[in-house]
């Protein structure tokens, strides 16, 4: 049976192999209508999807409204600095005003891990994480999922490094979560300061030099160095990252042959990657952003399809 | 009117023996600890009270709570603190100098001491702060301090990060007899920290405290101790490396001694899965090997004193986003069940774990109490040892309902607890408060 039981998606860790696999194929169903000359549907007409982004963000915002208004729903966006959260009000005040107005789903971006799950015990409206904090961002490793079978046929018995500031990322979070419940074998990749302690607790392999990590890997899933975000102890320069962990296709010609190179983007090309690699054939990174779309649209009509039961529902 | 307390298993913190004795109280002291019987119980002159059934206790001393008075009010005074200890079993409670203004001179010492007697029911005996402001820069004057009437010294919720200072710390609240009581924890590895950094923080994505900020500062100030020869005592003990930097340092016989919570012998750091703020403490909660550590310390006398570090918080600063929320949990109406697991489970045996959270303590800060022998005080507390029960957020009487366990079943309740032989808290209608 394909019904998609949940109220809201939080994390990877509260979706079934099952879920996947049908937020995977429903983003298939829904590809097609993003290259159609009037890419709009009405399956969502008069549902309001309510765009709260207390983080800057271009893509995933752009993603999911781009997703909602190909499927009829009407979209607003809040950002924190147009809200009332510079005045001082907390999150739980902002989140239980939005209620009133009856959203029917809140896409949030955060910079704290746990805030939707905060959110998502206050109010009924069904809540999208869109990354929180160094958590997660669900969508992020479904469309990669996605990606990932489109372009390797299946996603169970590969193998993928993934490569950069693990500690920060809430990409690679997801993604080691997902890519292991879907049968891959995971590696990460990065300098020590990079690693979360105990994290190989998680059931993934580490190993620190990248030249290393690739080699055999079918997916090589690099990470943004968050040059606005990390302390100034993580790595001493730009330089010396780019030249000690950075891709170049040097590096990739270690992997498997065919190997795919990914990334969550926005990229900075020339420090975790090449442009060399960036404009090669192995990269999927601008099929990654299409089809964030897809699944993104995937993940709206599911929390709206009315499919999941009642008792889930409360 | 004479009292007579019959029919109870008294705990002999000093023998660690159970008794099955009589209590003779006159004059708000005890008069007699007699044999069964041994004074006639229908006397027209003495009031016989039975608690068969239930143990009798001295009363319970906590060395580490945070009263808020002055400056927060909102989140604890001193009357409700005061109400929340004695429902708790507590007739004594050393509270912290975080408060605003920080106690760190006799003003604000008396000030509290003076609340504390208009309106506490238990005994309050203030710390002052060992820096001026808590800034860690400037000696407080231990002097006055202690003639106002603290009892301790501490920079409680933050260490004193400069060694020098502390050294100086160390050395001049000996000459005055005060003890250090130190909140270890090296601040450039813990800091924008909110949770244990291990494999629970690496799935949830909350930047870690590292078991090893408390440890070296623990280390440091052994050394301190070492070198000056004058005590430190070590607050809220939580992991297997800080019990065995304080094991080796005792077997070298340096004047080291320590306290764990109550929290830090219960719960994990798997207590925070779902982004629980109530499972936020500073230190956090550790892994189930600490815990076992931590319980091994308190079986070995490693760790000499169960405190609470009661730290009350309204449900604002609690129902933010984890990384935003507050440190801390309130602990003074839970310690007393939590700590009887420890019996129950073969830790402990009933008066060795008494003696950690009354007699042990009060040796720590040099205050009376701990004990229940003829010419002491009447300081009690009369608990059952089996009484289940879910901690309600209603039942709690700290202002604050900041903890973990609302929702938990209980084992072992505090009933009545005197001061002086008065009844001042009771849950019970046969033993009426005074």
């Amino acid at each position: 049976m394909n019904v998609f039981n949940h109220k809201n998606l939080l994390d990877m860790g509260q979706l079934s192999v099952s879920d996947i696999n049908l937020i995977l194929q429903t983003a298939e169903s829904f590809k097609e209508i993003s290259s159609r000359d009037i890419k709009k549907v009405p399956t969502l007409r008069g549902k309001t999807v309510v765009l709260f982004f207390h983080e800057p963000s271009t893509r995933t915002k752009t993603s999911f409204e781009i997703a909602a208004k190909r499927l009829s729903a009407d979209t607003f966006s809040l950002s924190s600095s147009g809200s009332s959260m510079v005045k001082g009000e907390t999150l739980i005040d902002t989140a239980k005003n939005l209620q009133a107005m009856n959203p029917d789903i809140i896409v949030l971006r955060h910079s704290s891990s746990g805030a939707p799950h905060l959110l998502a015990d206050k109010i009924s409206a069904s809540i999208i994480n869109a990354g929180d904090g160094s958590h997660e961002h669900p969508s992020q490793a479904l469309l990669d999922l996605y990606t990932i079978k489109e372009k390797k046929g299946r996603i169970d018995g590969l193998k993928v490094a993934i490569i950069g500031d693990i500690s920060h990322s809430r990409v690679a979070r997801s993604n080691i979560i997902g890519l292991q419940k879907m049968g891959a074998e995971v590696t990460i990749s990065g300098p020590p300061t990079m690693i979360p302690h105990d994290i190989s607790e998680l059931g993934v392999a580490i190993v620190n030099n990248p030249s290393e990590a690739v080699l055999n890997k079918d997916v090589i899933m690099t990470l943004r160095v968050q040059l606005e975000r990390q302390s100034k102890t993580l790595f001493p320069s730009i330089k010396e990252y780019s030249n000690y962990f950075g891709i170049n296709e040097k590096t990739l010609s270690r992997a498997k042959e065919g190997a795919i190179i990914m990334h969550p983007g926005p990229v900075n090309w020339g420090v975790e990657l090449s442009s060399q690699v960036g404009d090669s054939p192995c990269s999927v990174i601008l099929d990654q952003v299409s089809n964030g779309v897809a699944i993104r649209m995937a993940l709206l009509y599911l929390l709206l399809g009315g499919v999941r039961s009642e008792e889930t529902a409360n | 009117m004479k009292k007579l307390l019959i029919n109870g298993e008294l705990i002999n913190t000093e023998r660690l023996i159970i008794e099955q004795k009589d209590i003779l109280i006159d004059g708000g002291y005890i008069k007699g600890v007699l044999d069964r019987g041994a004074l006639p119980y229908k006397q027209e002159d003495i009031q016989c009270i039975d608690i068969s059934g239930r143990f009798i206790a001295p009363g319970l001393i906590d060395m580490h709570v945070h009263l808020r008075e002055p400056g927060a009010e909102y989140k604890e005074t001193i009357e409700s603190g005061c109400l929340a200890a004695a429902a708790g079993g507590f007739t004594g409670i050393a509270c912290m100098p975080n408060t605003e203004p920080a106690n760190d001179n006799s003003t604000v010492t008396e000030f509290i001491l003076s609340q504390a007697k208009k309106r506490g029911i238990v005994r309050v005996y203030p710390v002052a702060s060992i820096t001026v402001g808590r800034n860690g820069l400037n000696l407080t004057e231990f002097g006055e301090l202690k003639r106002a009437g603290a009892v301790g010294l501490s920079d409680d919720g933050s260490p004193v990060k400069n060694s020098e200072i502390m050294r100086r710390a160390l050395e001049y609240a000996w000459y005055h007899k005060l003890t250090v009581i130190s909140h270890c924890e090296d601040t450039d590895l813990s800091n924008g920290g909110h949770m244990h950094e291990g494999s629970i923080s690496a799935r949830i994505g909350i930047k870690g405290i590292p078991s090893i900020s408390e440890e070296i500062m623990i280390k440091r100030d052994i050394s301190l101790a070492e070198f000056t020869g004058c005590p430190v005592h070590i607050a809220h003990v939580s992991t297997e490396g800080s019990v065995h930097a304080i094991r080796l340092a005792k077997e070298k016989g340096i004047p080291v001694t320590a306290e764990t919570a109550p929290h830090y012998f219960t719960l994990d750091h798997s207590a925070v899965q779902g982004y629980n703020t109530n499972a936020k403490i500073n230190p956090p909660l550790r892994t189930p090997a600490d815990v076992q550590a931590i319980k091994k310390g308190l079986k070995d006398g490693v760790i000499d004193v169960i405190a609470t570090d009661h730290a009350p918080h309204h449900m604002l600063a609690k129902e933010v986003e984890f990384d935003q929320a507050a440190f801390g949990i309130i602990g003074l109406e839970t310690a007393l069940p939590l700590c009887l697991n420890l019996v129950r489970e073969g830790v402990l045996s009933l008066p060795q774990m008494i003696k950690k959270i009354s007699l042990q303590p009060a040796i720590i800060l040099g205050i009376q109490g701990g004990i229940i022998k003829e010419g002491e005080k009447a300081d009690l507390a009369i608990f059952d040892m089996d009484e289940e029960y879910i901690l309600r957020k209603d039942d709690i009487l700290s202002k604050s309902r900041n903890t973990p366990f609302i929702g938990a079943t209980l084992k072992g309740r505090n009933i009545f607890t005197m001061i002086e032989g008065k009844i001042v808290w009771s849950r019970d209608s046969k033993y009426p408060c005074c």
